[in-house]
């Protein structure tokens, strides 16, 4: 066992390189439940744009038209969810579950003929003689595109949210969409956007996973990431900067818990992979109990259906 | 323009019509699926519904598979339509799955091989011991912590899994296996052993057990105040307090149940058609129990016909998959869709949905 | 005569099954105070869902100083100078003030210049306002202003208040009043909804009565009695619920220094609440909506666990038993929702029977459920208090409002409460149905249960109750026998100036 061989440099770039995907499908799902929506379907969503991705990229040998196709295909598989339960009035927990189930089976359908291939490589932002710095260059100036575009993403959604009139407006719908309705906003119409936005970050999320993140495709590979970007929502109490710091923490501890694993930490590589699952379990644990700021900041319609009589 | 008008009472008539229309339409689009990855649709429908009861090449293999995929998932479905009525979500049941499988292959490898009638019934009750105890995990965050049941039970799953892998390759592994991972061959252990009770049905210990859950299950949600109050704390929280429902205990016990019975799933299938502990010994049965659920209306009786008709979809599946190299992950897909048209078609209960004109001054009264 | 403001011409809206206005025609002049009057259910606010833009009519036009108005959204109907303050307020708990004005409105300038914006209005109105503060947190009558506030901020034409004093003191209704003369004397029109008819004489100078979705009179409400307003309005003449004065029994129920925490986030906590009801005694609470009713009616049914000496059923403590053993000891309760609340929704009324009936008309045994004896309670339920509806297996949704209440509260009495607690036993319910609920109450507590009434509905209390005590913000006035109760007094009481509890005799 040898901890000196634990960079701790380097375990900052890459978690924020493990953070990137939960961030990508959490801060898309943030919106999302901001709206008063609850779409459980973020794990099938963002397989399906980890598969989609990969095919385009390795079709066309690029892997920004990969992460487009990505962000098309976690659109799409979210109109299914958005037509059943806003459409059709399902019950969105298990609307979510279906769309996950379906995604999972889909995804493995549709990348049969691409296990085993190497994608093309998604090379890093250029920034010259600021990647040589020490320390904040390997953190700050040595990384792809997309944890660029995911922070960003969090910023503009932050900044969105809390000073855009559509923002007040999603807010709005997700706080009390009786009362939105009668003030005349379209309810429906701003849920069936959140959920597309929402689909479009979870497939980008899946696709840093499968181009850049592993990279390669393999059944089932988002092993419960979709999942963990729901829990970190409620981590961030909804918002979008603590979902940032929350995918961090969790990236951390997947990049440690690989580095013990590489360390050669005697204990077993199984229970080690257990830890960010139960990671997240206690995060949630932490988080729920504190009743009274949990109600406060969870949307008050979150999860129920809207039918406008009339 | 079509509009959707909230009905007076759900209608009666539809809701046991869309599964049945759901089924119908996913054999369109599955077969349009099949069309779309070149195979002939009539064929592989044929191949997945009707070939392994009917025809003469396959069914003597294929009919007693069906009550061997079937138990698993009526037993777990039974339990997981309760909490589902009550608005409780378990949606961890693969993991309750495994940590059942888990306890009893600990019980009948600490007992090996030592032969006595006890051992089996003491692995059923590790096995639904251990079930239980795996949800109790989210039942008891839920009811202390107010953290989300859905979430929890899920993230149970990636732990559980982890176990089994650990379990297979580590402390559970056959120490006469020579290295390869994997269990004792329980199903060889004659005190252990899930035999199959009537020859060539498949029927053995753990249908009986499905049988039995889908009985006692009807005799609560039917009968028992308890099955009420389920009912009632699913479809209106408050009145159920006021009615007197203790939430905390509904969660315990919805949980609690759902747990017993899938644990108990995972028992008769390491000690019968699985027959050992191995790193893949999971099927994904607690995920498609899910669907069974929703296809079965939550009702006992419809969970048992929907178990027996997905538990084809899987014989069906492996049969196109042998005959037609039809890929593995269209099945899946296939179940996928059934549960959106289903949730699709449910709308018609409760809503009727009409033709409107938007027209200013239609004449009316 | 000049062009009418807004003139309604042959408005008729029809929904599956129901006729909701039938043929309407009136005007509203510029500088009008006008009244719409209607019992519930008589197409009041179908009626200004079509004037916002809400729901378009099936027939019929509108004509906004001479042209054609046919508003196909809010938003439009904004524009066009029509502003609402709705019943149910349309605002959002978890944003603050200047957040919930800048939803209401178009073109909403920067949150900033808008927070100032809403200080100024709201003082010059009379109705001041902190801009930043969170509206879950704001009182009944606070979160009014904001409506208004809102609605004023467009410099609206017409402002259309539905029902806006069934959530306020009698001395916020003064200075609602004095505010809405401000506006008339500024040349604004306002259209009033509602069914409190000593308001509309102090306020309106015309009105219109509907009854059943169609215009049943027009007079200038001044001129007319609230009697005469009152039969123009309900179409009959009314019966008014009757009792034989009796002596007191024993103390039944005793609340002593209950403290309990709302569930809900934007609750209201009970604090130090005392209160105690005799066998054939009507307690009745007022106070305006979200003073900590919800709370009251849950500690005392036993949804909400309180100190066990808190609560005292006939001298046991039952403080920490939850709604089954109190309702076995013979406390039983009614809660205001009823759908959802009092009721499953899409359950039938036998299972809705069943609910509370479990126990204390054994419909059970040994945990199992008979259905039959069920069916039969539901049956003499409908039947004693004349539920239309067309059997017992018809879902409780698709009643009624008033013969939903019937029900619930006829379950209640035909399981022989010792004490019964109901929270607004009539809101939304046709007059016919409310006289009979509060002739029922009345019988029992003449058979000799403890009865508490807690409701908004001051009328509906001083005729049932024998005293009075009235809540805000989670504490409970002394109560003070109705007889010789002025409106002055019960005023102070509902705002809180009135002594508490311990401070009186």
């Amino acid at each position: 066992m040898d901890f000196g061989s634990i960079n701790p440099v380097i375990l900052i770039a890459s978690l924020m390189v493990a953070a990137t995907p939960i961030l990508l499908a959490a801060i898309g799902e943030l919106v999302v439940e901001k709206a008063g929506v609850l779409n459980l379907g973020v794990e099938g969503m963002m397989i399906t744009g980890a598969v989609a991705g990969f095919a385009v990229a390795v079709t066309t040998q690029n892997p920004y038209l990969g992460m487009l196709a990505a962000i098309v295909a976690g659109a799409l598989v979210s109109m299914l969810f958005a037509v059943l339960t806003q459409i059709l009035m399902a019950n969105q927990v298990a609307s979510g579950l279906a769309l996950t189930l379906f995604g999972l089976g889909f995804s493995a359908l549709l990348g049969q003929s691409y296990v085993g291939i190497v994608p093309p490589r998604t090379p890093k932002l250029d920034f010259g003689p600021l990647t040589d710095l020490p320390v904040v260059g390997p953190i700050l100036f040595n990384h792809d595109i997309l944890v660029y575009v995911s922070i960003a993403l969090v910023a503009a959604v932050w900044y969105w949210l809390n000073y855009s009139r559509g923002g007040r407006v999603l807010r709005a719908v997700g706080e009390n969409h009786d009362s939105a309705h009668a003030l005349g906003y379209k309810v429906t119409r701003v849920r069936i956007l959140s959920i597309a936005f929402g689909g479009a970050c979870a497939g980008l999320g899946g696709a840093y996973l499968s181009l850049v993140r592993v990279p390669q495709w393999t059944e089932g590979m988002t092993a419960g990431a979709g999942w963990i970007a729901l829990a970190l929502v409620v981590f961030a109490s909804w918002r979008p900067w603590r979902a940032l710091a929350g995918a961090y923490l969790f990236g951390g501890i997947m990049v440690l818990q690989l580095n013990l694993q590489a360390a050669g930490f005697r204990i077993p590589v199984e229970y080690l992979a257990m830890s960010p699952y139960i990671i997240t379990i206690l995060v949630l644990v932490i988080m729920s109990s504190n009743r009274a700021r949990r109600s406060m900041a969870a949307p008050g319609s979150l999860g129920r259906s809207f039918h406008a009589a009339g | 323009m079509l509009r959707l008008e909230k009905r007076p009472s759900p209608s009666k008539l539809w809701n046991y019509a869309t599964p049945v229309v759901a089924v119908l339409l996913t054999m369109i689009a599955g077969g349009i699926l099949f069309m779309a990855l070149g195979k002939n649709p009539f064929e592989a429908i044929k191949l997945i519904f009707w070939d392994p009861l009917f025809s003469e090449q396959f069914a003597s293999y294929s009919r007693p598979q069906l009550l061997i995929k079937a138990g698993p998932l009526i037993l777990i479905a039974v339990g997981l339509s309760v909490g589902f009525r009550a608005g409780i979500w378990n949606i961890g049941a693969e993991g309750q799955y495994i940590i059942g499988a888990l306890c009893a292959a600990a019980v009948a490898l600490a007992f090996y091989p030592a032969e006595s009638w006890l051992v089996f019934p003491l692995m059923i009750i590790a096995g639904a011991a251990g079930g239980w105890a795996w949800a109790m995990v989210p039942a008891i965050l839920k009811t202390r912590f107010n953290t989300n049941e859905i979430l929890v039970s899920l993230l149970m799953v990636y732990i559980a899994e982890k176990l089994l892998a650990a379990a297979a390759t580590g402390f559970m592994r056959n120490p006469q296996g020579s290295g390869f991972p994997g269990s004792r061959n329980i199903h060889n252990y004659a005190s252990a052993s899930n035999q199959e009770l009537i020859a060539n049905t498949g029927m053995h210990w753990g249908v009986v057990a499905a049988l039995i859950a889908v009985i006692f299950t009807y005799v609560l949600l039917q009968r028992h105040i308890l099955g009420f109050h389920v009912q009632l704390a699913g479809q209106a929280p408050r009145a159920a307090r006021f009615a007197g429902v203790a939430p905390a205990r509904l969660v315990l016990m919805c949980l609690g149940l759902s747990g017993a019975f899938a644990g108990m799933a995972g028992m008769f299938e390491v000690a019968g058609p699985a027959r050992l502990i191995t790193i893949d010994f999971n099927a994904g049965y607690g995920f498609t129990a899910i669907i069974v659920a929703f296809l079965g209306r939550l009702h006992p009786v419809g969970i048992v016909l929907a178990g027996l008709l997905l538990a084809l979809t899987y014989i069906g599946g492996e049969l196109a998959q042998f005959m037609l190299n039809l890929p593995a992950a269209a099945i899946q897909v296939f179940q996928g869709m059934l549960l959106f048209f289903l949730l699709a078609l449910d709308v018609l209960s409760n809503y009727r949905v009409r033709l409107s004109f938007p027209s200013r001054s239609s004449e009316v009264v | 005569m000049s062009i009418p403001l807004l003139s309604l011409q042959g408005l008729t809206k029809v929904y599956p099954g129901v006729v909701a206005n039938s043929d309407v025609s009136f005007d509203i002049g510029e500088g009008e105070v006008h009244a719409l009057l209607g019992e519930n259910g008589a197409g009041k606010s179908t009626l200004v869902k079509a004037i916002y833009g809400l729901i378009r009519p099936n027939e019929g036009q509108m004509l906004w100083r001479g042209e054609v108005y046919a508003p196909s959204a809010p938003a439009q109907a904004r524009a066009t100078g029509v502003a609402m303050v709705f019943q149910h307020f349309s605002l959002f708990d978890a944003m603050d003030v200047a957040e919930n004005v800048a939803l209401g409105m178009d073109n909403p300038p920067p949150i900033r210049e808008l927070s100032a914006k809403i200080t100024e209005v709201s003082n010059n109105y009379g109705l001041p306002l902190d801009p930043h503060r969170m509206v879950g947190d704001l009182s009944a009558g606070e979160r009014q202003r904001v409506e208004i506030i809102r609605c004023l901020l467009q410099n609206p034409q017409l402002l259309i208040m539905d029902e806006p004093t069934s959530v306020l003191t009698p001395q916020e209704v003064d200075i609602l009043f004095r505010t809405l003369r401000q506006l008339r004397s500024e040349g604004k029109s306002i259209l009033y909804i509602s069914h409190k008819l000593e308001e509309i004489r102090a306020l309106c100078e015309n009105s219109t009565v509907l009854r059943l979705g169609k215009v049943v009179g027009r007079a200038d409400p001044r001129k007319e009695s609230a009697r005469s307003l009152a039969e123009l309005m309900v179409g009959q003449v009314l019966h008014t619920p009757s009792r034989e004065a009796g002596t007191p029994g024993k103390m039944l129920l005793k609340v002593t220094d209950l403290s309990v925490a709302s569930p809900s986030a934007f609750g209201t906590s009970l604090k130090g609440v005392n209160l105690s009801v005799r066998a054939g005694e009507v307690l009745g609470i007022g106070g305006v909506a979200g003073n900590g009713q919800d709370e009251l009616l849950g500690a005392l049914s036993g949804e909400i666990r309180a100190d066990s000496e808190a609560v005292q059923m006939d001298s046991n403590p039952v403080g920490q038993f939850g709604p089954t053993a109190r309702r076995a000891m013979g406390l039983l309760c009614a809660p205001e929702e009823r759908l959802g609340h009092a009721a499953a929704p899409d359950m039938s009324l036998t299972e809705n029977a069943l609910l509370t009936g479990a126990y204390r008309e054994k419909l059970v045994t040994n945990g199992f459920v008979s259905w039959s004896k069920a069916k039969t309670f539901a049956e003499s339920v409908i039947k004693r208090f004349d539920v239309r509806t067309p059997g017992p297996h018809v879902a409780a949704r698709a009643l009624s409002g008033g013969n939903l209440q019937k029900f619930v509260i006829g379950r209640e009495i035909m399981q022989r409460p010792s004490v019964l607690v109901v929270n607004q036993p009539t809101w939304g319910v046709d007059a016919s149905a409310a006289a009979q609920i509060r002739q029922a109450i009345l019988d029992l507590a003449q058979a000799g249960a403890a009865v508490v009434v807690i409701s908004q509905d001051l009328d509906e209390l001083l005729e049932v109750a024998d005293n009075f005590a009235a809540l805000n913000g989670g504490r409970l006035s002394a109560p003070r026998p109705v007889q010789g109760l002025t409106m002055d007094q019960i005023g102070l009481m509902l705002g809180g100036a009135e002594g508490e509890t311990h401070a009186a005799a």
